[in-house]
């Protein structure tokens, strides 16, 4: 089982506690009227999928009930880092060079 | 088929008394406008609980605690909260009647609350709080002592909790 570390909680805690929420850092646009179809359909639906590092939301929907977001290799399941929601990418290096 | 077992030496069940449940969501900044109408300081750290009198209070999120009272002090501690509202905005939500408590107690507690509980409890502090899962029924475990645990569950997931409990309670009495 993944252990996820709650930013919140500051704790690591069971993956069952937490549900995955998408992409993170996806801003909503501030005036969709004047978005066009395919600007619209871009939002909506198109999304990096990297393979490798990536920044997604998860919710400790069975715990405090905060969304955060997270870094998690793809690949390995790795997480990298947790962060509270509204705050800014980490710099990957810096994480990289701490370890 | 045996009578369902409740107790054993190691591990005993016990659904509890009812009590006055409270879910209180305060800006934490408004928490000393609270912690008066409580009459309780209210821990701010998430896990932390405190208990003085009957009364009780477990911080479960960034903003949000579970209260827990005599049931004959409710409708006065709503009253407190009701006039602590022009100080300060909050929810106070009286849900005594959401849920059940169940009292897990004996040396083989923590053993046997594992049976469910997908939590490393080995590094829950006694006297915190912690909202978790018991297998897919969302519940709020509190550790009174070592030995002592306190769930508690909605009651719409109580049969199935409830029967989790006995059929493991069956297991640890034949020693399985």
């Amino acid at each position: 089982m993944l252990l996820i570390h709650c930013p919140y909680c500051d704790d690591t805690l069971p993956e069952l506690e937490f549900a995955y929420a998408g992409e993170a850092h996806i801003a909503r646009p501030a005036d969709p009227s004047k978005l066009s179809d395919e600007e619209w359909r871009d939002f909506l639906f198109i999304r990096s999928n990297p393979r490798g590092l990536h920044a997604e939301r998860w919710r400790h929907i069975n715990g405090c009930g905060r969304f955060f977001n997270a870094l998690r290799d793809t690949v390995s399941d790795r997480f990298l880092t947790t962060y509270p929601a509204g705050h800014p990418r980490p710099d990957v290096t810096k994480l990289e060079a701490a370890e | 088929m045996n009578a369902p077992v409740k107790s054993f030496d190691a591990v005993s069940v016990a659904v509890l008394p009812p009590v006055a449940r409270l879910n209180l969501r305060i800006a934490p900044a408004n928490l000393a406008v609270a912690s008066a109408a409580f009459g309780l300081t209210l821990p701010t750290k998430i896990g932390q609980g405190v208990a003085k009198k009957g009364h009780a209070a477990w911080c479960l999120g960034p903003d949000e605690w579970l209260l827990h009272a005599p049931e004959a002090d409710q409708a006065a501690i709503v009253a407190d909260f009701t006039a602590a509202r022009v100080k300060a905005p909050h929810s106070l939500t009286v849900i005594s009647d959401r849920e059940f408590t169940i009292a897990i107690t004996g040396p083989r507690a923590q053993e046997f609350l594992s049976v469910a509980c997908p939590l490393d409890l080995s590094r829950m502090a006694p006297g915190t709080a912690k909202r978790t899962l018991f297998d897919t029924a969302q519940v709020v475990l509190i550790r009174d002592a070592d030995d002592a645990f306190r769930i508690e569950v909605w009651r719409s997931f109580f049969p199935h909790v409830s029967d989790l409990l006995d059929i493991a309670l069956r297991e640890f009495a034949c020693g399985l």
